[in-house]
C-alpha cells in the first residue's frame, strides 16, 4: 500500500548512553561536565541509595515501614536527574520516588515516617523544593506543569521535575499536563522511568506507541530517550533539559529505559510476570556496577569505597528510622486541626469527640 | 451603589480582587478574550493583561492540577470550570489534591483556590450543564462549598473565597446570573463563609434552602402567608461550613422545618441538614424534617425540566404536611 503524503512518520529512537557495560566511554559527544570529586558523589549517593533500598525492604518485613517501593535498579535515573538539577529547582515525585526528594533535602527520618503512615513525613522543610510523593498516578505531572508556570510567571529561572512510570504515562493527565506546557513553553522536565512494567503489566500491553519518548511530538515538547540504566547519560540529559527550561525554551521530555530489580511493591512475586532470563539481562546493566568500573579504571574507587559507604548508609539508616519511630505519634485531634487553616464549628465539636 | 446582576457582581469580585493581590489569576476555557460563555470574566483580561486573566487548552484535569501547582507557589488561582458536569474530569484534581493539599503535607503547603463553577437547572441547557453536584462537595474533607443566591452575597462571597487559604467550591445558579439586579457596593467588602441569611422571618415552619431554591422557597412563602401558615426562610449561602446554629434558632421559634434542594434527593445536602438537626434540635420538633429535591434519576433532558425541579407547589405541600402532622 502506497504511504499518503501526509502521513505522520515516526521512526523508532536510540536510547542515549555514554558507558559501555564496561564502564567505557563510548559516546564522548554526550559526557556531562563533572570533576572527580561529583562523580565520587554520584556513586556515593548510589551506593547509599541501594543500601538504604535493601534496609528498607528489611524493615518493612519486620513492620517497621509500611508502604514501601523499592528502587534497586534505578539508582542512574533517580539520582543522575537529581544531580543535574539545582538546589531550587522544584521536584514533584510520585511513590516511588523518595530518592530524588531525600537528595534534594527531604530528611531520611520524614522519609520514614510518610511510610508509616505519619503526616509529618509531608511536612517539607522550608526551603526544601520537593512536595510529597503522590499516590494518584499522572496528579503530579499537573502540579509540576503549575509550579513551571508559576516560575515562568514570577521570571524565575527555576525549573519543575517530575516523576511517573511507564503505566503513568497512558494517564490522562500525562498527556493534559505536557499539552500544557508545550501551549505555555513552561520550564518542566518530565521523567517517565519505564521499567518495563506497571505492577506486573508489561510495557508492551501498556502502549502500541514506538517509544514513550515519541510522545512529546504531540504536545509539541522535545521527547528524549535515555539509558537509564546510565547515570552519565542521564546526568546530561537531564542538565540539558533543565538549560533549554531556563533559558525560555519549554518543556522536555524524557524517557529512561530503566529496571526495578525487586518487585513492585514489597508484595507482589515477579516470577509470576518476569522470566530469569530477563532479570539476570538486566543486571549485567546494573547502574552500580557499570558507573563503577568507569571510575576504577579512572582511579576514582575501590571496592573499599563501596564497602564504607555501604556501613555508612546502614548506620544513617539506623539512626534515622530510630529518629521516625520516636516521633511523636499523631492524635485526631491534631488531624482535624489539618483540614483548614482555621477549623470550622463542626469540626471543633467532631474533635471533642476524641480529646 | 452601582446596581449589578449576580455575573456582573461575581465579576466585580474578581475585579477587586486581581486588584488588590498581585497573586490572583484567574485561568479556564474561553475567559480571556470573551470572558467566559457567561461573559462572567469579560474586561478582566484587557485590564489585567493575559499574563493574569488566560485560556487554557481544553483540558478540566490540568485547569485544576495547575491551579495546586501554582497554589504551592504563592498564587492564588480563580480556576473556572465551564460548565459544572465537567468537573467530574477534575474531580481527582479538585477533591483529592486541592482538598488534601493542607493534611497531607502536615500544613507545609495548602491551596488557596476558588473553583468557580456554573450549575443549575431550568434553564434547559444541554446534558450535563446543570446537575447539582454540591452534595460530592460537601462529602469532601477539606473542601468548602459556596452557592449564593443574589448578587450582593455573590460578590461578597466570592471575595471571601478568593482571600481564603483554603480550597473553595464556588457554584453560581444558572438562573440567577441574570435573575435581577440588586444594590451591590462599588469596593471590595466580605461576606463570611459559613454564615447563614434569615431572609424572611415567620414563626411557623422554617424552609432551609440555597442557590436559586431560596426565590422559588420565597415564593412558596408568600403564598402559605395568604393561607396563614407563616414561613421563616433561610437562605444558607455556605454549604460546607454549615450554619446549623442559624437553623436550629430557627426551629426553636418554628418547631418545624423542610430543606428543599434542587440535586436528587439522596445522600445529598438536605440529608446532611436533617441529620444535624437530628443531633441538635429533635426536642423542639413537632414534625419529621421533610426534603423537596429532584427524584434519584440522572438531571432529565430540557423536556420534562421543570417538572423535576422543586417548585413552590411541591413546597407548600411538604409545608402543609409538616403544620398539619
Ligand atoms: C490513578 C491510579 N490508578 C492506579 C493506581 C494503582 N497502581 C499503583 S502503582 C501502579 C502501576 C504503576 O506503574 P508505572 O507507572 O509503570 O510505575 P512503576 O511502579 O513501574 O515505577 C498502579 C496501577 C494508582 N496508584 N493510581
Amino acid at each position: 500500500m502506497s504511504k499518503l503524503p501526509y502521513e505522520v512518520q515516526s521512526e523508532p529512537v536510540q536510547p542515549l548512553s555514554v558507558l559501555s557495560l564496561e564502564g567505557d566511554v563510548v559516546n564522548p559527544d554526550f559526557m556531562p561536565k563533572l570533576s572527580d570529586e561529583q562523580l565520587k558523589e554520584i556513586m556515593y549517593r548510589m551506593v547509599f541509595t541501594r543500601t538504604w533500598d535493601e534496609r528498607a525492604v528489611n524493615l518493612g518485613r519486620q513492620g517497621r515501614l509500611g508502604f514501601y517501593a523499592p528502587v534497586s535498579g534505578q539508582e542512574a535515573s533517580m539520582i543522575g536527574s537529581e544531580y543535574a538539577l539545582n538546589k531550587d529547582d522544584f521536584v514533584c515525585p510520585g511513590y516511588r520516588d523518595m530518592p530524588q526528594i531525600v537528595w534534594h533535602g527531604l530528611p531520611l527520618y520524614q522519609a520514614f515516617l510518610y511510610s508509616r503512615g505519619h503526616q509529618h513525613g509531608g511536612q517539607i522543610p522550608e526551603g526544601v523544593n520537593v512536595l510529597m510523593p503522590q499516590i494518584i498516578i499522572g496528579a503530579q505531572i499537573l502540579h509540576a506543569t503549575g509550579i513551571a508556570m508559576a516560575f515562568k510567571k514570577k521570571g524565575e529561572k527555576r525549573v519543575a521535575i517530575t516523576y511517573t512510570g511507564d503505566g503513568g504515562s497512558s494517564e490522562g493527565d500525562f498527556y493534559e499536563g505536557m499539552n500544557f506546557a508545550g501551549a505555555f513553553k513552561l520550564p518542566v522536565i518530565y521523567v517517565v522511568q519505564n521499567n518495563g512494567y506497571a505492577i506486573t503489566t508489561p510495557f508492551e500491553k501498556q502502549t502500541a506507541a514506538l517509544s514513550i519518548a515519541h510522545k512529546a511530538v504531540a504536545a509539541g515538547i522535545r521527547g528524549v530517550q535515555v539509558d537509564g540504566m546510565d547515570v552519565l547519560a542521564v546526568i546530561k540529559a537531564v542538565s540539558d533539559a533543565a538549560e533549554r527550561g531556563r533559558s525560555g525554551e519549554g518543556a522536555t521530555l524524557i524517557e529512561m529505559l530503566t529496571y526495578r530489580f525487586r518487585p513492585h511493591s514489597m508484595s507482589d512475586d515477579t516470577s509470576k510476570y518476569r522470566t530469569k532470563d530477563e532479570e539476570s539481562e538486566w543486571a549485567l546493566k546494573d547502574p552500580l556496577t557499570r558507573f563503577g568500573k568507569y571510575l576504577e579504571k579512572k582511579g576514582l574507587w575501590t571496592d573499599e569505597d563501596t564497602a564504607r559507604v555501604k556501613e555508612e548508609a546502614k548506620a544513617a539508616v539506623n539512626e534515622q528510622i530510630k529518629k521516625a519511630e520516636a516521633a511523636e505519634k499523631m492524635t485526631v485531634a491534631g488531624l482535624i486541626d489539618s483540614m483548614f487553616e482555621h477549623t470550622p464549628a463542626h469540626l471543633e465539636e467532631q474533635k471533642a469527640d476524641f480529646q | 451603589m452601582a446596581q449589578m446582576n449576580m455575573k456582573e457582581a461575581i465579576r466585580d469580585a474578581m475585579r477587586a480582587e486581581l486588584k488588590n493581590d498581585p497573586n490572583v489569576l484567574v485561568f479556564g476555557e474561553d475567559v480571556g478574550k470573551v470572558g467566559g460563555v457567561f461573559r462572567a470574566t469579560e474586561g478582566l483580561q484587557g485590564e489585567f493583561g493575559a499574563e493574569r486573566v488566560f485560556d487554557t487548552p481544553l483540558a478540566e484535569s490540568a485547569i485544576a492540577g495547575l491551579a495546586v501547582g501554582m497554589g504551592t507557589q504563592g498564587f492564588r488561582p480563580i480556576a473556572e470550570i465551564q460548565f459544572v458536569g465537567f468537573i467530574y474530569e477534575a474531580l481527582d484534581q479538585m477533591f483529592v489534591q486541592a482538598a488534601r493539599m493542607r493534611f497531607r503535607s502536615g500544613g507545609r503547603y495548602h491551596a488557596p483556590i476558588v473553583f468557580r463553577t456554573p450549575f443549575g437547572g431550568g434553564v434547559k441547557a444541554a446534558e450535563l450543564h446543570t446537575d447539582s453536584l454540591e452534595g460530592l462537595a460537601i462529602q469532601t474533607p477539606g473542601m468548602k462549598v459556596i452557592v449564593p443566591s443574589n448578587p450582593y452575597d455573590a460578590k461578597g462571597l466570592l471575595i471571601s473565597a478568593i482571600r481564603d487559604n483554603d480550597p473553595v467550591f464556588f457554584m453560581e445558579h444558572l438562573n440567577l446570573y441574570h435573575a435581577f439586579r440588586q444594590e451591590v457596593p462599588e469596593d471590595a467588602y466580605t461576606v463570611p463563609i459559613g454564615k447563614a441569611n434569615v431572609v424572611r422571618e415567620g414563626s411557623d415552619v422554617t424552609i432551609i434552602a440555597y442557590g436559586l431554591m431560596v426565590h422559588t422557597a420565597l415564593k412558596a412563602a408568600d403564598e402559605l402567608e395568604k393561607k396563614g401558615v407563616k414561613a421563616e426562610v433561610i437562605d444558607l449561602r455556605t454549604l460546607m461550613p454549615l450554619d446549623i446554629d442559624t437553623i436550629v434558632a430557627s426551629i426553636q421559634k418554628t418547631n418545624r422545618a423542610i430543606v428543599v434542594q434542587e440535586a436528587q434527593k439522596t445522600s445529598g445536602a438536605a440529608a446532611e441538614i436533617i441529620a444535624q438537626i437530628n443531633e441538635k434540635a429533635i426536642l423542639h420538633l413537632e414534625a419529621p424534617v421533610l426534603r423537596v429535591a429532584g427524584p434519584d434519576t440522572v438531571y432529565p433532558f430540557a423536556q420534562i425540566e421543570d417538572a423535576w425541579l422543586p417548585g413552590p407547589a411541591r413546597i407548600m405541600a411538604a409545608a402543609d404536611k409538616v403544620v398539619n402532622f
